[in-house]
């Protein structure tokens, strides 16, 4: 009944030229070089489709957010539109900056092996200005190196361990959990391990691909979209969910693989899902149950970031937290927090970066929680570094709050 | 996941629903497809295009009118009610004892009108003018208030207009993208220290007038800056509507959802219901597109969804149709009895919605689903555009409906 009758796929046709996108846009909000959701996307469409020549760079200004697509009452796929826009006819290639930025699997690798002399460096005078030359904005800190990879670890520590399970989850770990904050996915095999599940890695994982899309890099970003769809069919074949603790990584591997790249994943795009939607619907099925420790104490704000809310699954974070029997809850209002993982490091939209995400850094602060609680790794990179408040994963924060024996316990 | 009541769309019905259950008590969850058509709000509720007394008039309506079917007593009963319950979101409305005064559309044009925002320029109901001589305000280079059309229908109803331009050097770096210059937009440079100049610029400039006109771009999240400006001036400064988007509705529609959420109401936007879990003539659960298997259940549901414009009833060459479940609706068969050929005259289609029984109660193959109602534009028998009732129908039969949920009638 919803599908729309004689439409493209992005729907643009349906556009009523309504103007609400433009509310809701947080570029626009700030940057009127900006030409907004409507005129960049629908509106400018019907001209490219004319000719290619109407192609303006400014569409690089979107941070490919999806608000637009969130507040859009006749479902365009504005976002879409816009970033499948700039792949195909933007004339301006990426450059030395673009490549660093965006590719995480090698500059991870090669800086994992040199955590402490990079860590190091990166916050050096010099290697700043060097930074600042390439067009990465000098007030940006690098998340720090992990001197050991998530990978390495559990390959030492946890492999053999997992085969006293007789269920099993695939964890599709992320750069971010694999090369800077191993904690986080420790955590992760921490709380399925205590729910009886056990953690299975794909053999290659590749990054999702989000950040060479963002940047340009369409036929790297294909490549690792077809590795990566392949190992997680090989998962879902035996039966396994594919389990992220990233919003993002999620909301590419399901939404922009599709929608973006082109390649079908409607095989296993339902059993590619967020770590706290898996347990939510676990619990809320009466097939597992978290038990807490008694001791924990904590004010947690939670942030939606803009995947999650194009998502619509903030719902299953906040519902577990709001399930630790120590926590005080606030819901921060849904807006971005303007980093938009490499969009903010780039020199030229940094002053806008920190203008979108100001209400937000102002609300955290009035609030002053123990901890803000949020899904996505650059969203805890833009709020430590703009509001000085700590940033955790709700995996994170769920693992710390876990009775273990007594989950165990339950769970057998 | 289960919840009392689910309330299919998130727009004025939905939300007056949602708070009004949400307060009685009963846990609650809203899905939105988007954002509604509150975002083209005039700052004026109506209830019925009568101009002066109303109560005799909605005696008149046909029976398929919603006011009928709840009855004139209870439809002024529930009316009654409406100002305090929009207090409680914060939500300030004026407007006269069972009487309509009249709103200024951006046209110029006096219209009947029986709530107004705070704030906003409205015209009492004996339609004597309140101002002999006004300041007739626009921001240079916004392309969505006409002020010539607006001092036109002024100065036909013998108000004296002064137009006057604002320029301030903070909008001008708005102007970069001429199309792209919208109210919403303004309404964002419009704070702090720029208060402060536009304030002494419309003070200098309204000089000897009794009011300032100004069009509705101030105040996006809160009444807050609209305040601030007005504190700082001696003349009397009020609004009048734009073009689209709307400011005031936006700012409306986020402290009416901000209030069902401070009540512990969970609402999902962007999320599109596209499965009914039935079970004989009741409906147990919903499934939407972002959630897939989950299946949200409750005891009570809520047909929100709007009508044509907002995608609740749907066309095609042959059939009017609901587009969630395949609701049973209300509409000729002839597809050329379903408009008339004069633009202006009153078209048929807006008055198709879906079939409810007494209850408001919906149907599907001729038979009333049990415990799913219906409110809102999404209802059959009524033409909010020319009987003037659109957001009367929409907050009463969504009290109504939330009352007979709540109380069990």
């Amino acid at each position: 009944m919803n599908k729309e009758i004689n439409t493209s796929e992005n729907n643009f046709e349906q556009c009523i030229k309504c103007t609400v996108c433009t509310v809701y846009c947080p570029v626009m909000a700030v940057n009127p070089d900006y030409p907004g959701p409507k005129q960049a996307g629908p509106d400018g469409e019907r001209y490219r489709l004319k000719d290619p020549e109407f192609f303006d760079e400014a569409l690089k200004y979107c941070m490919n957010c999806k608000r637009c697509e969130v507040a859009c009452p006749s479902n365009v796929k504005i976002g879409d539109i816009i970033q499948k826009a700039r792949l195909q006819y933007s004339s301006k290639k990426p450059g030395l900056r673009e490549f660093a930025l965006s590719n995480t699997d090698l500059m991870g690798t090669v800086a994992t092996a040199f955590a402490p002399v990079v860590n190091g460096t990166l916050k050096l005078g010099a290697v700043k200005s060097v930074m600042d030359v390439m067009g990465i904005d000098k007030h940006r800190t690098f998340p720090s190196y992990s001197g050991e990879k998530f990978v390495t670890w559990f390959k030492k520590h946890a492999q053999a361990s997992q085969q006293q399970y007789s269920r099993f989850v695939t964890y599709f770990h992320g750069c971010y959990a694999n090369y800077n904050y191993p904690k986080l996915a420790k955590d992760f095999v921490k709380l399925l391990n205590a729910l009886g599940y056990g953690v299975h890695l794909m053999d290659k994982e590749k990054c999702c691909g989000v950040a060479l899309i963002s940047n340009g890099f369409k036929k790297k970003a294909m490549k690792q979209a077809e590795s990566n769809l392949s190992q997680i069919r090989g998962a879902v074949g035996a039966g396994e969910a594919v389990l992220a603790t990233s919003s993002t990584c999620s909301f590419t591997i399901r939404d922009e693989y599709e929608h973006i790249l082109g390649l079908d994943n409607s095989d296993v795009r339902d059993s590619v899902m967020l770590a706290t939607r898996f347990i939510f619907k676990l619990i809320d099925s009466g097939q597992a149950r978290l038990v807490f420790r008694s001791d924990f104490r904590k004010r947690i704000a939670y942030h939606t970031p803009c995947h999650m809310e194009k998502l619509g699954w903030s719902i299953y974070s906040v519902s577990l937290l709001k399930m630790i029997p120590g926590v005080e809850f606030f819901m921060l209002d849904s807006q971005c927090c303007g980093i938009a993982g490499t969009y903010g490091f780039k020199k030229e939209n940094y002053p806008y970066s920190q203008k979108i995400g100001d209400s937000l850094f102002r609300q955290i602060s009035a609030l002053s929680p123990d901890v803000v609680a949020t899904d996505c790794e650059t969203c805890k990179w833009q709020i430590e570094m703009s509001t000085g408040f700590s940033v955790e994963n709700p995996i994170s924060i769920l693992a710390d709050a876990l009775d273990v024996e007594e989950t165990i316990k339950a769970n057998k | 996941m289960k919840f009392d009541s689910i309330i299919i769309g998130g727009g004025l019905t939905g939300l007056v629903a949602g708070i009004s259950l949400q307060s009685k008590g009963k846990k609650c969850l809203i899905v939105s497809a988007g954002q509604s058509a509150l975002h083209f709000f005039s700052g004026s509720f109506e209830l019925c295009s009568a101009p002066g007394d109303y109560e005799d008039a909605l005696a008149t309506l046909p029976s398929s009118h919603p006011y009928s079917r709840m009855g004139v007593a209870r439809t002024l009963e529930l009316a009654s009610g409406v100002k305090d319950f929009f207090l409680s979101s914060s939500i300030k409305l004026s407007g006269e004892d069972k009487r309509n005064h009249f709103r200024i559309t951006p046209m110029g044009v006096l219209k009947p009108a029986w709530l107004t925002l705070d704030g906003y320029a409205s015209v009492p109901s004996d339609r004597k003018m309140p101002w002999k001589k006004v300041l007739v305000a626009n921001v240079g280079g916004f392309l969505d208030f006409h002020s010539d059309f607006l001092m036109a229908g002024l100065e036909k109803e013998g108000v004296e207009c002064i137009p006057y331009i604002i320029n301030i050097p903070e909008l001008d770096r708005l102007r970069t993208n001429p199309t792209e210059m919208r109210s919403t937009n303004i309404a964002r440079a419009l704070t702090g220290n720029v208060l402060c100049e536009l304030a002494s610029q419309l003070s200098k400039a309204g000089a000897g007038c009794d009011a300032i006109l100004l069009p509705a771009v101030l105040g996006l999240n809160d009444p807050e800056n609209a305040n601030s400006l007005k504190a700082r001036m001696d003349i009397p400064v009020e609004f009048v509507a734009t073009l689209p988007p709307s400011v005031p509705g936006i700012r409306t529609q986020l402290m009416l959802k901000a209030h069902f959420q401070s009540l512990g109401g969970t609402f999902l936007m962007g999320d599109t219901v596209n499965e009914g879990v039935f079970e004989g003539n009741q409906l147990k659960g919903i499934k939407t597109v972002n959630h897939a298997d989950m299946v949200f259940q409750a005891d009570n549901f809520i047909l929100a969804t709007g009508s044509f414009f907002s995608r609740g009833i749907k066309a095609s060459s042959t059939e009017v149709f609901e587009s969630v479940f395949g609701l049973d609706v209300d509409y000729t068969e002839e597809r050329p009895q379903w408009y008339s050929p004069d633009v202006f005259e009153k078209q048929p289609y807006m008055e198709f919605g879906v079939r409810t029984d007494d209850k408001f109660r919906v149907s599907r193959d001729g038979n009333v689903l049990s415990n799913v109602y219906a409110a809102g534009s999404v209802l059959s028998g009524f033409n909010g555009l020319k009987d003037g009732c659109g957001a009367g129908v929409s907050i009463l039969t969504a009290l109504d409906v939330a009352d007979r949920i709540a109380n069990g009638f």
